[in-house]
């Protein structure tokens, strides 16, 4: 601390994550090369240093108050072999500018989360999932080498194989064993940018849980949208959507020439604003209603685009401000198959608060990776989006936590920003395993977040 | 780091034995908070409030403050932030003082000044900087309505609290945009041991109802509070009253 009381005020920025809760203030740097970066870690304070793409995780971990944060976008080349798949990726790229790069070739990302708008450092870092997992498994899965600045400065090359596993600590480490600065990713190729589609529309919980059971795996993609809102008979009622890749021969023959054309278009922004949110308990509640009746009983065959499938809110700019001020949170757990019972349990549990859901999202996961901090886990996943603002949140979710984890589940990281440290090695059983890991990497705690500060990580 | 829904982990208490901020320590437990810090002169008070406290936090620590001595302030406060980030920092000491005693003797009203006003002003800045260093945190400051007018009856209190709250708006305005944010408490008659021997004035609140305001103030990132919430009218009308019917006022 500065003694002389030189006033109150050095530079800085506060950043908040997309739920815009918690804001705190960092020094904010665009470092142009790697000789930069190097002395950005070498120079940062005992505050420590982080890096941010672009502030998707929900909560604080791409935050790191009263110390430096690295926005890596110059680090932004993209090489791709085109006979191979094999692309080189610096990671303040986002899947937006890869697949706009990569579609038109023919290659497409091979794990991809609910928006483009996300990095692939951020990606690596968070593990990132999508509507494949039970297929594909990780994002971190896919990458054949990636490349990290350590506590000391220097680069090293990290692969999968590699023996003592900084690889495996780094993916899902959530930012906290060095910064990640460039990638190789083997990606998948497709002969259109369109996808096949199978809706359906299930009438209950078990209806719903009972179909992904039984049919998930016939399809690459699957993820379903429930209600959160109605209940009684209907309580967990939702919207399947499964898929693959369409085939250049399941286009008509006018969308053939066209592909793998690939430019989604940003329709709408919404402005910082709204006093009160436009998401609130009653929009929220008729919103539920109205996907619910809007999907089809069954359609089976329909040609989507990308954005529709796999980041409907994409097209949206900022629609994080829709929340207002107070912004919102995000609580996605995974439970074991056999612990199905907590989905219905946390549905009913939030009916009751009342805490509505915009986006409630069901998936069933397959097998995890290597990675200690990796969130996926065999089981099913439940994410909801929720109002920060609402009464009795905090009490409920944290009930909630204790019975994810004593039912051997988990809470995701990248979109916490609210669980209590005493939980987290009982939710993640081989945390001493990546700390003494991370112990060895950064032995000064060079590399420090909030998040790494609230868990105690 | 305070959560996403306003729940902090760390809470340092300056004036370790003040019922409303005991009170609101244990509603900021949801259900436990990590370090408690408990500040104030060494004594069975300061036990016994830690004691009372003891269930609420993984660790409850005393700590010596004294708020008359500003010369160890900055020595202090660097002690308490070398264990870790403090998310919380309740400024609760003050002194009611004597308004007759006050009168009588300029000693005991220069105590009065000394400790809710230039105690103030010494630890408040130190714990400004460190704040502002980490990025983070709330201090809350127990003002009162009693600064918002001074009255006949306990100017003398009622001028302290006045440059108390006067500091703590500007603290709060110089803090704006930087992470850390002040929250300025104003209470009215709160029912405690430092009122015990006076009669409740209107619109009495007990310490509960004041921690209760507090809490949901952190929680929403207010930067004022009233308690009990009406009292912010009734001071508003009270402030423009004509002197010579404020004067008369019976209380």
């Amino acid at each position: 601390m500065s003694d002389s009381l030189a006033g109150l005020g050095t530079d800085g920025t506060l950043l908040s994550g997309w739920g815009r809760t918690a804001p705190t203030r960092a020094r904010v740097s665009t470092p142009m090369s790697s000789d930069s970066l190097s002395n950005l870690v070498l120079e940062s304070g005992h505050r420590g240093i982080l890096a941010r793409g672009l502030g998707r995780a929900y909560g604080d971990a791409a935050q790191n108050s009263g110390g430096d944060v690295a926005d890596l976008a110059r680090f932004d080349r993209i090489d791709l072999d085109p006979d191979t798949g094999i692309a080189k990726i610096g990671a303040g790229v986002s899947l937006d500018q890869l697949l706009r790069k990569v579609l038109p070739l023919g290659w497409f990302i091979p794990v991809t989360p609910g928006t483009r708008q996300v990095t692939i450092g951020g990606a690596i870092a968070a593990d990132v999932h999508g509507k494949n997992h039970h297929i594909d498994g990780t994002f971190g899965a896919h990458i054949l080498e990636l490349e990290l600045v350590g506590a000391d400065g220097v680069y090293r090359k990290l692969t999968p194989q590699d023996p003592a596993a900084d690889f495996w600590l780094t993916v899902g480490g959530m930012g906290l064993t060095g910064l990640i600065t460039q990638a190789s990713m083997q990606l998948l190729p497709v002969t259109t940018s369109s996808l096949r589609v199978d809706t359906e529309r299930a009438t209950d919980l078990d209806d719903l849980m009972s179909r992904m059971t039984s049919g998930d795996d016939d399809y690459r993609y699957s993820v379903a949208w429930i209600d959160c809102v109605a209940g009684g008979r209907s309580l967990g009622r939702g919207v399947l959507t499964r898929g693959d890749h369409a085939k250049l021969e399941e286009l008509s023959m006018a969308d053939r020439a066209t592909a793998l054309e690939f430019d989604p278009k940003v329709r709408l922004g919404i402005p910082n604003v709204i006093p009160g949110g436009l998401l609130n308990r009653y929009s929220i509640s008729a919103f539920n209603e109205l996907w619910y009746r809007k999907a089809p009983k069954s359609r089976a065959g329909e040609i989507q685009s990308i954005g529709t499938f796999f980041h409907p809110l994409d097209g949206v700019r900022n629609w994080n401000n829709a929340y207002g001020p107070s912004g919102f949170l995000q609580y996605q757990f995974v439970v074991p198959m056999e612990a199905s019972d907590l989905i219905r349990i946390a549905i009913e549990r939030l009916r009751k608060v009342p805490a509505p859901s915009f986006l409630a999202v069901l998936k069933r996961f397959g097998a995890a990776n290597p990675a200690p901090l990796s969130f996926p886990q065999p089981g099913w996943t439940l994410a909801l989006d929720i109002p920060a603002a609402i009464p009795g949140l905090s009490v409920a979710l944290s009930e909630l936590d204790d019975l994810v984890a004593a039912a051997g589940g988990r809470i995701y990281l990248a979109k916490d920003s609210r669980l209590r440290p005493d939980l987290l090695p009982l939710m993640y059983p081989r945390l001493t395993e990546w700390q003494s890991g991370r112990a060895r990497l950064d032995p000064t705690r060079r590399f420090n977040s909030d998040l790494a500060r609230r868990l105690l990580l | 780091m305070i959560d996403a829904l306003g729940n902090p982990q760390t809470v340092l208490v300056l004036g370790g034995t003040s019922e409303i901020a005991l009170a609101t320590v244990a509603k900021l437990a949801r259900p436990k908070l990590v370090r408690v810090v408990l500040a104030g002169r060494p004594g069975p008070d300061r036990a016994a409030a830690a004691a009372s406290i003891s269930g609420l936090a993984d660790t409850v620590e005393v700590a010596d403050f004294d708020a008359t001595k500003p010369e160890t302030h900055a020595a202090f406060v660097a002690s308490v932030f070398a264990e870790g980030d403090i998310d919380v920092v309740l400024l609760a000491f003050g002194l009611l003082g004597d308004q007759d005693e006050a009168e009588r003797d300029s000693a005991a009203a220069v105590l009065v000044a000394q400790v809710n006003y230039v105690g103030a002003v010494s630890v408040g800045l130190n714990i400004a900087h460190h704040l502002d260093e980490q990025g983070h945190g709330v201090l809350v400051v127990l003002s009162s309505v009693a600064g918002e007018r001074a009255r006949r009856s306990n100017f003398v209190y009622g001028s302290s609290k006045a440059g108390l709250d006067a500091f703590a708006v500007g603290l709060g305005d110089a803090l704006h945009g930087r992470g850390p944010r002040v929250l300025v408490v104003r209470p009215g008659f709160v029912r405690t041991r430092m009122t015990a021997h006076l009669a409740d004035a209107p619109l009495a609140v007990d310490a509960d109802e004041v921690a209760a305001k507090i809490v949901s103030a952190i929680a929403k990132g207010r930067e004022i509070v009233y308690a009990p919430g009406a009292m912010r009218v009734v001071m508003s009308g009270l402030r423009h009253l004509p002197r010579p019917i404020f004067r008369k006022l019976p209380f």
